[in-house]
């Protein structure tokens, strides 16, 4: 390619890259904005986002009150998932405790609990889970039920032996420690490249269409395709720098290095940049005015890709129909390739599959982008 | 007041020449609850499991077989290579290894606590955490029903269980669109009141209209009041479009008081458009506008605990959510909509978001200069 341009282009071309750079090193905020947001997100999000639960809120309605079910209840709230905010005293209670959110969770010890647990081998407890919440509803009561089947467990153990025939062991891959992090790093790097190089762009471009100034450089010696590649140049090297400055952060803040081959990660995400920049073209040349480049942005972009990149909502436990929906999503691949090297530390031969994917939807977005800015220009 | 009214009428003219706004306004909710709102699930079922079952006996087939009934699981893979189990494990294609040793059925007959493995891959911690449960609480069957079978046998005599029941009340099957819709309702208002209202003023800078106004005798609070009013109303209709879709499409049910939500709405609406007409004043270009407010809405509404509970964020993030009026917002819904909690329930929340509302106005008369 290089020796099908002429040296006076070349140099127009760069003088119009600089001019690019300018235009955005001219305006701090636009640069604290830049670099800022992803810094800042990555932080917050990384540590105040949790999936796991602490320190639920529950409440005891005890109608034995026996030595056992003091036990239990010791038991359950000296646990780090749970705090005892209150005990009750009657059922009508339950509904008003919930109705104030003051609780995740009721659990009512049945009349004489104790007495019957030994006399009749067998007593009731029942948990009342606040299900407008199913996710902390869900493991407020398995964390609750797991409790108290251990505490089951220790109780028969000192009469008779052989009653735990089989002892599960469990080993958590990748992250031993269960953090999220591991979910929410990489994907807070898909989301953040997405918004700067997509929403960037075609807000850049549009913003020279809005004030009529594309004109003026339409009319200029510079080739269309120079424009545009002029336009996206300066965000391509600023979002490498805000991928390095994402994975410093993530190494030092959080302890999670890039497992893998940081030379692989960093071309792939090369990849990546060019297709949000291509999006962001795309997007250009569909809005007339910035407001609606930053409705498409956000209505086309944001959601979906957190939604379908699988980051928070496990994709392969939405509806079939989802699953392929997020087939064609950019980001599903990309945060799959992301924790595959920084995680897993796999190397290409497990994700040549969503790296061709990735390169063939770069190349029909600037395909399309360029074909679209073309006939504008007739 | 007659001032206020012709700004108003002014205001709605302009937005609704527009003609990407107003197709926009409606446009966006409808996209966001047909396709959104069935997609954001934590539900998890066929967990996709591999077996290595190295001892295959009529006990490990027995705890096989006991996993494959269970809605949770589906063994995609069995295979006697931990080495190949493990790849699998790498490139995605199974979720969980079970690994059942050999001599597994020996060790339960001598009693000798049977050893199996399980593996997860945990790099989604909450899915490793629910997978393990499901697991662990098939195989703490699985033991129980062995130890009856045993003692029997023996006949020791009944040992003491404690029995568990429970219930998940307003959601009785944890659907979890019930959760998640007024979440995206929360998004949808709050994106509306930031971003339409703030470029809107900043807009009016940019192409000079704004001096317009300033040099005709209407008085500051009467021209922050005509920004206000009519994003408030457009805010309450697409809250009100939004409920009609969630009830047509998913049936959401709405234990609460409709008017008790949409006084609430108000109230949160003018703390939204408080705090967008005062970024308004601090930025000269819709870019640099929208920027700052890309910033805030996700941290807003990502802390808000949208989809994770705000009460097992750390302290300082609580904290900060006591500025936040999302994170009000998002509480109040879905107390009101899924619990039927009433007035006295959310005083507490009023109280707050009223001071934010307040400050967020007051703020932006304030900021607003009628000079250049």
């Amino acid at each position: 390619m290089p020796g099908l341009i002429k040296p006076t282009d070349m140099k127009r071309f760069l003088g119009f890259v600089k001019k690019e750079f300018i235009h955005i090193f001219r305006d701090l905020r636009t640069l604290i904005i830049l670099f800022g947001i992803p810094a800042a997100q990555i932080i917050i999000f990384g540590y105040a986002v949790r999936t796991d639960i602490k320190n639920a809120s529950i409440a005891v309605y005890d109608l034995s009150g026996d030595e056992v079910t003091r036990d239990l209840t010791d038991r359950l709230s000296s646990s780090e998932f749970f705090i005892l905010r209150e005990m009750i005293d009657s059922y009508d209670k339950v509904d008003e405790i919930f109705k104030s959110s003051k609780v995740k969770a009721v659990i009512i010890f049945d009349e004489e609990f104790g007495r019957r647990l030994i006399s009749e081998g067998s007593a009731s407890v029942e948990i009342i889970a606040d299900g407008s919440e199913p996710n902390v509803a869900n493991m407020v009561t398995n964390y609750t039920r797991a409790i108290i089947a251990e505490y089951n467990q220790d109780l028969n153990k000192s009469p008779g032996e052989g009653l735990i025939l089989i002892e599960p062991e469990v080993r958590m891959y990748y992250n031993p420690n269960l953090e999220s992090q591991f979910m929410f790093v990489p994907g807070i790097i898909t989301i953040v490249l997405m918004l700067i190089c997509a929403l960037m762009t075609s807000i850049t471009i549009t913003r020279e269409k809005e004030f009529g100034t594309m004109e003026v450089l339409l009319v200029s010696p510079l080739k269309p395709i120079h424009i545009i590649l002029g336009k996206v140049t300066p965000y391509f090297f600023l979002s490498l720098v805000d991928l390095i400055i994402i994975l410093l952060l993530s190494w030092l803040v959080f302890g999670l290095p890039v497992k893998g081959s940081l030379l692989l990660l960093m071309l792939i995400t090369m990849l990546y940049i060019l297709l949000a920049l291509s999006l962001g073209i795309l997007i250009s040349t569909i809005s007339k005015t910035m407001q609606q480049a930053m409705f498409i942005s956000l209505a086309g972009l944001m959601l979906p890709i957190i939604i379908f990149s699988g980051f928070i909502f496990p994709i392969e436990y939405m509806p079939p129909i989802y699953n392929w929906i997020s087939t064609v999503i950019p980001a599903r691949w990309f945060v799959t390739i992301i924790k595959n090297i920084m995680v897993k530390g796999t190397g290409i031969t497990y994700i040549w599959k969503e790296t061709l994917i990735l390169s063939g939807m770069t190349i029909l977005f600037i395909v399309v982008s360029a074909k679209r800015f073309r006939i504008r220009l007739q | 007041m007659r001032t206020i009214l012709y700004l108003v009428r002014k205001e709605f003219t302009q937005i609704f020449r527009n003609r990407f706004i107003s197709r926009a306004i409606f446009g966006i909710p409808l996209v966001q609850m047909i396709i959104l709102v069935p997609a954001v699930t934590f539900e998890i079922d066929n967990i996709k499991l591999c077996v290595i079952d190295k001892d295959m006996t009529s006990e490990s087939r027995d705890l096989v077989s006991r996993l494959q009934g269970s809605e949770f699981f589906l063994i995609s893979h069995t295979t006697f290579s931990e080495q190949e189990a493990d790849d699998l494990l790498h490139k995605n294609r199974c979720d969980l290894i079970l690994n059942i040793p050999r001599g597994f059925s020996n060790d339960i007959m001598t009693e000798n606590r049977a050893k199996v493995m399980v593996i997860a891959n945990a790099i989604n911690a909450s899915s490793a955490q629910l997978s393990w449960a499901y697991i662990s609480g098939v195989l703490r069957d699985f033991n129980a029903d062995l130890v009856m079978d045993n003692l029997s046998v023996k006949s020791i005599g009944t040992l003491p269980t404690i029995k568990i029941t429970n219930r998940f009340w307003y959601n009785p099957t944890l659907n979890y669109k019930y959760y998640m819709l007024p979440g995206i309702l929360v998004i949808l208002v709050t994106a509306i009141g930031l971003l339409l209202a703030g470029l809107n003023v900043v807009k009016e800078k940019e192409m000079g209209t704004i001096e317009q106004l300033n040099v005709t005798p209407i008085r500051k609070y009467q021209f922050i009041i005509a920004k206000l009013v009519p994003f408030l109303v457009i805010g309450l209709v697409d809250l009100a479009f939004g409920l009609l879709l969630g009830k047509i499409l998913f049936d959401i049910p709405f234990a609460g008081s409709l008017g008790l939500l949409f006084f609430f709405a108000v109230l949160y609406l003018i703390a939204v458009l408080g705090l967008a007409l005062f970024l308004s004043t601090l930025s000269s270009t819709q870019q640099q506008y929208l920027f700052v407010v890309f910033f805030i809405l996700l941290i807003f509404i990502l802390m808000s605990g949208i989809f994770t509970p705000a009460e097992s964020m750390p302290l300082w993030a609580q904290k900060f959510n006591l500025v936040n009026p999302a994170a009000y917002f998002m509480r109040v819904i879905r107390m009101i909509m899924l619990k039927g909690s009433g007035f006295i329930d959310i005083l507490p929340d009023i109280r707050g978001l009223a001071i934010i509302a307040l400050t967020t106005v007051s703020l932006a008369i304030w900021r607003y200069r009628k000079r250049v």
